[in-house]
């Protein structure tokens, strides 16, 4: 990926990632083999037809690229850009084994980039069906659900609970990974096709359950919005924010152009950031655009990190501080925060999933203190309890999800749900395939009564 | 966009808004909040739910920093950006027997509702409200209307008892069977008035005011420790039980952007005087 020189890019919030010229992505379209059983498309989870797109791709008939890749992915601006790729589509592509992989990402956010400068198709919808669909959060999951629902000609209400709809994709990844502008757009389409988005409501509040559940169907897509807390003293100090709290005051209420916007945050001379997945590397990343120098404390090693390879490769770059094998035991300080103490991690033999488990070290000496005055949480988010919690006889799963069957169907016959608050904390292209699933089980109920 | 329907001053500093929320008025209760943003610039407050009509919500609040001014400054026919609810679990309405509902400063605002409801659920409901002096007491008459009695207290005296609400509840706990009481107004305020009930056990609630982002459970910024268990204050409460709250803890958190709200009131000013829109 090409990407914009280190010491510009930590002056702004601009994108890190420069998409790919007309010509380069002619000749990388021109790499694939267009293999006649291609492997890339297990790797993918919504199973695009790569070879496909790519192939238009080769034959500068990029429109076309773009209505293949839509008839799977409504977001390809979104998961050309966020997608684990290389875990994914990439990982498969044959051409890895012995050189570089297609890339698929960068060909998937060219196409996407092409069709929103040059005019996008508005999809077909069927005559209008007089059903009406509620569907609750509007991220990723609730988007796509959405479409589909409005595809079919159902009549379509979105319920969002913050000022702004997007998600995580607005509220949580900064806008140097993804443009607002890109998420608005995308939301415009859907909007487009009719829906109908209520902002500022709360579903199981604004909306109580009983009206919710009069609809013909009801979606729910809440996300994994719900913070967790390593349970270590010292974390109610001032300067102790979760992720989610210090991307929301950035990201949502542009805390970094305080006091022009009114939302205020701790800039931090010396952050800690704590946690090795994308959203630790988010939180880092923008604690350096800040101005901060930034240490990031993970409890395994450098190899193990859960982020996306780029996303570390881009931390690193900018500056970012690893400091592996390590763990906090407490915060130091006192209202403020004026240090984070933490413990050497031993590796030791493998749990089922073949990762190491890291173990605190005994012996002397394997403490060690960072002096910093800001500390970031980004251990984790759990599913967003409150609308789940209200709504009688629907079942949850152990850690707090909604049990659903393989079409997102819930323990209520006309209530589907997915995304994150389905299937626990994921990523945004098993958030959109699972509400495409649910959407076509709705579509399949509506139509059958 | 929620139209303001209506707006009055009602005490030193003290304002009186109605706005157009009827996502807000169709299932808000005592104890509950609502977060709003005057424009594309501004912050998320929270703001408790001081009483509903029709569409209509009201809220009533101090003009204090940046955004509470900037709020007050506005009028009957202007909108604000978002309202947002409502958010919190309502109070704990039900048959309890004998309560007080206690308000100091501003927080008098939240009282009339939730006298209103504990008195249908047949409860006998004494107010007590407490403020510096006369010019900062609020909804007298609409107290005394909502409540079998209300007590008036000021600090200097130029008004009802002199002294604090927490002499006259300590009365109360003294002479008579209390079954409930509800305090609110400032952190410091709840802290030491509930400790009047502290030893007869009585069941005190008070409404936490940490600082919030979301309102929605999703930032932690309104984190609180109660009962030694962290707790959100948008989801699990606002209200909690008085005798388990860290009130040291929730102090010093409010504290928090101390400096950056002054230099943020300060920006509000100048700016204001040059282009009249703050934009
Ligand atoms: C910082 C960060 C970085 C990430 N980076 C990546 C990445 O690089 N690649 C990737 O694939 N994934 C990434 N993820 C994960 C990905 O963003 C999520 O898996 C995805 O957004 C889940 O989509 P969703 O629609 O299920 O939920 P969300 O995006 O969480 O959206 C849920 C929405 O529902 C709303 N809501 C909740 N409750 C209610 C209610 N009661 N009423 C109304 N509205 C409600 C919420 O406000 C929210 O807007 C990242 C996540 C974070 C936090
Ligand atoms: C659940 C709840 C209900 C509330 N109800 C009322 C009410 O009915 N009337 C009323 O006058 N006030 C109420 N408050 C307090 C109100 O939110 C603050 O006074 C307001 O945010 C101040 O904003 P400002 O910019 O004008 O002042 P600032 O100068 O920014 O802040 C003044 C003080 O207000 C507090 N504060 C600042 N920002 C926030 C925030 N985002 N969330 C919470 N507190 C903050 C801080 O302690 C700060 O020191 C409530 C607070 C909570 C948590
Ligand atoms: S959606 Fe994601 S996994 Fe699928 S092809 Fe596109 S980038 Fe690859
Ligand atoms: S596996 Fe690689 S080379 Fe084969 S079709 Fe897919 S992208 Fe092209
Ligand atoms: S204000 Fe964000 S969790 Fe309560
Ligand atoms: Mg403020």
């Amino acid at each position: 990926m090409n990407r914009r020189p280190v010491e510009e890019r930590l002056q702004d919030f601009d994108e890190v990632a420069t998409g790919l010229s007309e010509q380069n992505a002619v000749l990388e379209a021109l790499r694939c083999m267009e293999c006649p059983r291609p492997l890339c498309v297990n790797g993918c989870p919504v199973s695009i037809d790569i070879p496909g797109f790519i192939n238009a791709i080769a034959n500068e008939d990029f429109r076309k690229a773009a209505h293949i890749i839509k008839q799977d992915n409504m977001l390809p601006a979104i998961c050309g850009r966020v997608c684990p790729q290389e875990a994914q589509c990439q990982s498969t592509c044959i051409l890895g084994k012995k050189d570089k992989p297609v890339r698929i990402g960068a060909l998937e956010r060219f196409v996407a980039d092409w069709e929103r400068e040059n005019g996008v198709e508005t999809p077909e919808t069927a005559p209008a069906t007089g059903k009406r669909i509620a569907v609750v959060g509007s991220g990723p999951a609730g988007i796509t659900a959405a479409t589909e629902c409005l595809r079919a000609g159902h009549e379509v209400t979105i319920f969002e609970s913050l000022h702004a709809a997007g998600g995580v994709l607005t509220y949580g990844i900064p806008a140097f990974r993804m443009p607002k502008d890109i998420v608005q757009f995308e939301i415009d389409q859907v909007l487009a096709l009719g829906a109908e988005l209520k902002l500022n409501h709360i579903v199981g509040r604004s909306v109580p359950v009983d009206e919710l559940l009069a609809y013909d169907a009801v979606f729910i897509g809440t996300g994994a919005g719900l913070p967790y807390f390593m349970g270590i003293k010292g974390e109610r100090f001032s300067g102790v924010y979760t992720a989610n709290e210090f991307l929301t005051r950035v990201n949502l209420m542009h805390a970094n152009k305080f006091p022009e916007f009114d939302t205020p945050l701790i800039r931090g001379s010396r952050v800690a950031v704590v946690g090795g997945g994308n959203v630790a590397m988010d939180s880092a990343r923008v604690a350096r655009r800040l101005g901060a120098k930034v240490y990031l404390i993970y409890r395994r090693r450098e190899e193990d990190l859960p982020a996306r390879e780029e996303e570390v490769a881009n931390a690193i770059q900018e500056g970012v501080e690893f400091v592996c094998c390590a763990n906090p035991t407490r915060i130091l300080g006192g209202p403020q925060v004026q240090g984070i103490k933490c413990i050497r991690m031993e590796m030791c033999e493998c749990d089922e999933s073949g990762r190491p488990v890291p173990r605190a070290c005994t012996e002397a000496g394997s403490t060690f203190t960072l002096d910093v005055d800001v500390v970031i949480e980004a251990i984790g988010q759990g599913p967003n309890p409150l609308l789940a919690g209200l709504i009688p006889d629907l079942k949850r799963g152990k850690r707090g999800t909604i049990e659903v069957d393989e079409d997102g169907r819930t323990s209520i016959p006309h209530v589907f749900a997915g995304g994150d608050i389905a299937t626990g904390a994921a990523t945004v292209i098993w958030a959109m395939g699972s509400a495409k699933k649910a959407a076509a089980a709705i579509n399949k109920m509506l139509a059958e009564n | 966009m929620y139209k303001i329907v209506k707006r009055d001053q009602i005490a030193d500093n003290i304002f009186e808004f109605w706005i157009n929320a009827p996502h807000v008025t169709k299932t808000g209760r005592a104890g509950q909040f609502v977060v709003l943003r005057i424009d594309e610039n501004g912050e998320r407050i929270p703001l408790t739910i001081s009483a509903t009509k029709g569409d209509d919500v009201r809220i009533v609040f101090m003009a204090t920093g940046k955004t509470t001014q900037q709020l007050a400054a506005m009028q009957v026919g202007e909108s604000i950006r978002d309202v947002a609810g409502p958010l919190g679990k309502p109070s704990d309405v039900k048959k309890w027997g004998r309560c007080a509902v206690i308000g100091g400063g501003v927080g008098i605002a939240c009282l009339p509702i939730l006298a209103r409801e504990l008195r249908e659920a047949g409860n006998d409901v004494t107010g007590i409200i407490g403020a510096r002096n006369e010019g900062l007491l609020l909804l007298e008459d609409e107290l005394r209307d909502a409540c079998d009695e209300l007590v008036i207290c000021t600090d200097d005296g130029s008004k009802g008892h002199h002294g604090y609400p927490a002499d006259v509840l300590k009365e109360m706990v003294s002479d008579q069977i209390l079954d409930a009481v509800w305090i609110i107004g400032p952190a410091i305020m709840m802290k030491i008035t509930s400790l009047a009930t502290f030893d007869s056990g009585i069941k005190t609630f008070v409404s936490l005011n940490p600082i919030m982002v979301d309102g929605t459970g999703m930032c932690g910024s309104c984190r609180v420790t109660i009962a030694g268990e962290m707790k959100f204050a948008c989801v699990d409460g606002p209200e909690f039980d008085a005798h388990e709250v860290d009130w040291d803890e929730l102090m010093n958190r409010q504290r928090t952007y101390t400096g950056q709200e002054k230099e943020s009131l300060e920006h509000y000013h100048e700016h204001k005087c040059h282009c009249g829109d703050h934009q």
